[in-house]
């Protein structure tokens, strides 16, 4: 019964909700951005790698991470082990 | 050329069938032409609202396969002349449903109606984006609770990003937010989100605002769209997003709920 909700504490729980949604939102926002370039980018990178060195597809591994209120891109290359036809960078 | 609007949400059970056939009558009581479709194949139930379940004979499958004509698989509605319905296939798998053969379909319905209501399925699989990719517009349905209005900003980054509009560069798809199950005193005390916390997170224009009411139940019970059903506070507010789909500029009726009389207060949920 409404009556008895004027003698007990209400409950502000909207607030947060608010509060919860903006961080997941914003958090899903950059990383579907991200999801977008990402192929394309790993793709460039390959090629621009291989100007220099030989390596397969999977040596170059991207991934983006959220530290501390910051996205921050990680690039992985594995290099193939060093030859001295090829240590010319 | 019709227009062509996607009712959708990502997340199940907010009312998308319930506001695809409120807008479609609305706007077929405003005089328009309108087909309403129900892309949600294997789920069937777009009829079962219209009242029109006992009269599907073919399906929107049948038509994309070639084995109905479109004239065969629409059904018109009982209650007003200019609007059809377009059932879904209760028995094939939502894959049937091919990019082209959805736009064949339009295109042959875009002959006949000023305005094709599309009523999506649930979730961000083939079916939603099927009902989503030809859109000129989109009604996002969302409920003021997180669940909700999290997979509806999923779904506002994929109306940006997948569908045609998208894809072409064209002018985007024109998004409009529809909070239904609104309680506008549960909001005002703070136990509920609110119309403009909800506007904050989505940032789309606000199409209208449908207050929780027991007619919805009541029309979906006896096959009624709402804004059919007498008078009620869920079918007011339907009928004035209808006035604002047609470029009407209508104060918003429902944003802080009807005044209650003191006993109402006390005693009333």
């Amino acid at each position: 019964m409404r009556i008895l909700e004027y003698f007990l504490p209400t409950k502000r729980s909207a607030a947060t909700a608010k509060d919860r949604l903006q961080i997941v939102i914003a958090r899903e926002r950059a990383q579907v951005s991200a999801q977008d370039y990402l192929p394309s980018l790993q793709k460039d990178l390959i090629d621009v790698i291989r100007k220099y060195v030989t390596v397969e597809d999977g040596q170059v591994q991207l991934q983006v991470d959220h530290v501390d209120g910051c996205d921050v891109l990680e690039i992985n290359v594995q290099l193939p082990p060093p030859r001295r036809s090829m240590a010319r960078i | 050329m019709s227009r062509i609007i996607v009712v959708t949400s990502g997340k199940g059970g907010v009312g998308k069938t319930t506001t695809s056939a409120a807008i479609a009558t609305g706007l077929a009581l405003r005089g328009k032409r309108t087909a309403v479709v129900d892309f949600d194949i294997g789920l069937r139930n777009l009829d079962i609202i219209m009242g029109c379940e006992r009269r599907v004979v073919y399906d929107f499958v049948n038509v994309i396969q070639g084995e109905a004509r479109l004239r065969q698989a629409l059904i018109k509605d009982k209650r007003l002349e200019n609007l059809s319905i377009l059932p879904a296939s209760q028995t094939r798998d939502k894959t049937a449903l091919t990019l082209e053969g959805v736009k064949k379909v339009l295109d042959e319905l875009s002959a006949d109606f000023d305005v094709i209501v599309c009523d999506s399925p649930a979730g961000i699989e083939h079916g939603a984006f099927a009902a989503m990719y030809w859109a000129d517009e989109a009604i996002v349905v969302t409920n003021p609770e997180v669940s909700s209005v999290r997979d509806s900003d999923r779904i506002i980054g994929l109306l940006a990003s997948k569908t045609k509009r998208a894809i072409d560069g064209d002018a985007p798809v024109r998004e409009h937010l529809l909070l239904s199950r609104y309680d506008a005193r549960r909001a005002k005390r703070g136990e509920m989100l609110s119309v403009a916390d909800v506007l904050e997170i989505l940032a789309i224009p606000l199409l209208g605002v449908i207050p929780e009411s027991p007619a919805v139940l009541e029309s979906s019970n006896s096959g009624t769209p709402v804004v059919l059903n007498g008078r009620s506070e869920a079918g007011e507010a339907y009928l004035e997003a209808v006035e604002r789909l047609l470029g009407r500029d209508v104060p918003h009726r429902f944003l802080n709920g009807k005044p209650r009389g003191i006993l109402s207060r006390l005693f009333g949920n």
